[in-house]
């Protein structure tokens, strides 16, 4: 990639307030594709970036590999944010979903399967809206932190080592039948706290 | 659509963590394309994902990333069409109130191009066809089609680790139940089964497996070097 000096862009970053922000991403994420705002843009970047690196990292990837998959699933925010629907999936969830593909697509030089985006379209929708608003971040830590150890701990294994069921069950020497039922459990419990209120 | 087989939560945890092996994520989305309950339930679990990128501690990025980045979307700022407008099924236009059932969900159209048609066949045994798929699978696992005549039936076996089975033509019924078009079949090693093809019709179904599967009669186990399965 070209490096080129600063451009107006990074020095007139107008500084949005951090308030307004919190817990908007969703918002700020319709707005970037109906207005193209790089400013908008770079509030994103800020936030998301180095936490999609984090997550690139700890799926074993060496850091200058992860940085180049940053770059690139930043740039498919930007190209890709007029696909982005606000009432099937939080920012976070979209974002982490771009990483994941380009992740894998990387390492297995194959593209990830994907539903189809004409699941993100059709329907009217039977929810009200991704949900992700009213649950604040330290819900979900609190939720997570409250899961037995080891069903967190084949959470964590899926989604930041990136290990299958039967690699799971192989690293922990315990039957296929307990890491799945371990991982229903777990997801079952996480997804409670995005329905009737706790 | 009148879809009774579903996918496993466990199996959905995996897709949504990107944590299984080609072959499986493919039965995996095309089942979800098919199947609104399970995009339902897709899409909370990768909230999960959301919620865990969201919760990581940042990592220290390059100074020059977004500058970087900045100078890629100055270069080529034009946005990627959206897919979402392709027809998913060249060979049947989308008509309203269409029975998607009988289209060929897009994921798999990916592999193998428009339609069931034009797949390329080979016995395994009178009529018993498979067609490999180029997907990476783990541990000797299988990543195919299958299209099996009415009134044949599969070897009956067991596996070590999971099995997925779309069904995208015809129908089967095992010990477990009967599978129509779109439904699936979510297994692992704890169960033995003998699918016997009991439509009028063919019945073409997309499988993926993480290990070979065990067969556990004399003959399946004579065929087996054969049929590599």
């Amino acid at each position: 990639m070209e490096t080129k000096p600063p451009g107006d862009d990074v020095e007139n970053i107008v500084a949005i307030p951090q308030q307004e922000m919190k817990n908007n991403w969703s918002d700020l994420l319709v707005q970037l594709a109906e207005r193209r705002d790089k400013q908008i843009y770079i509030a994103i970047f800020r936030h998301f970036a180095p936490k999609i690196k984090a997550y690139i990292a700890r799926l074993g990837l060496v850091e200058s590999t992860a940085e180049e998959l940053m770059q690139e699933t930043m740039l498919a925010v930007w190209r890709k944010a007029h696909m982005y629907n606000r009432s099937k999936a939080a920012a976070s969830t979209w974002i982490y979903t771009l990483a994941r593909n380009l992740s894998i697509d990387w390492m297995r030089k194959q593209k990830y399967p994907e539903y189809g985006l004409e699941a993100w379209h059709e329907e009217p929708d039977e929810e009200r809206n991704s949900g992700e608003d009213e649950v604040t971040a330290d819900r979900l830590q609190k939720a997570i932190s409250q899961l037995p150890e080891k069903q967190a701990q084949v959470i964590y294994m899926s989604f930041f080592e990136g290990r299958s069921h039967t690699d799971i069950s192989d690293r922990l020497g315990i039957p296929l039948g307990s890491v799945k039922s371990r991982l229903r459990l777990a997801s079952e419990k996480l997804k409670m706290i995005w329905r009737d209120d706790v | 659509m009148n879809i009774k087989h579903h996918l496993d939560e466990a199996t959905l945890v995996s897709y949504a963590a990107g944590s299984m092996s080609q072959a499986m994520a493919l039965v995996v989305a095309c089942h979800i394309s098919m199947c609104s309950s399970c995009r339902q339930r897709i899409h909370q679990t990768e909230m999960i994902g959301g919620m865990l990128l969201e919760n990581l501690e940042p990592a220290d990025i390059s100074e020059s990333a977004l500058e970087q980045v900045l100078a890629c979307i100055d270069e080529a700022p034009e946005i990627e069409e959206s897919v979402a407008a392709a027809p998913i099924f060249d060979s049947a236009p989308l008509e309203n109130g269409a029975d998607r059932i009988s289209d060929l969900p897009a994921p798999l159209a990916d592999y193998i191009g428009g339609s069931l048609d034009q797949v390329e066949w080979s016995r395994i045994v009178p009529g018993v066809y498979y067609h490999d798929l180029p997907c990476k699978t783990e541990r000797g696992g299988v990543s195919r089609l299958m299209r099996i005549a009415p009134g044949k039936a599969m070897l009956p076996h067991s596996h070590d680790g999971n099995e997925l089975t779309l069904i995208l033509k015809g129908s089967f019924s095992d010990e477990i139940g009967r599978f129509t078009a779109g439904d699936i079949a979510d297994l692992d090693s704890e169960i033995e089964h003998q699918p016997l093809v009991d439509s009028d019709e063919d019945c073409i179904c997309l499988i993926a497996t993480d290990a070979p599967l065990k067969f556990s009669t004399l003959l399946g186990k004579l065929v087996q070097p054969m049929t590599g399965f």
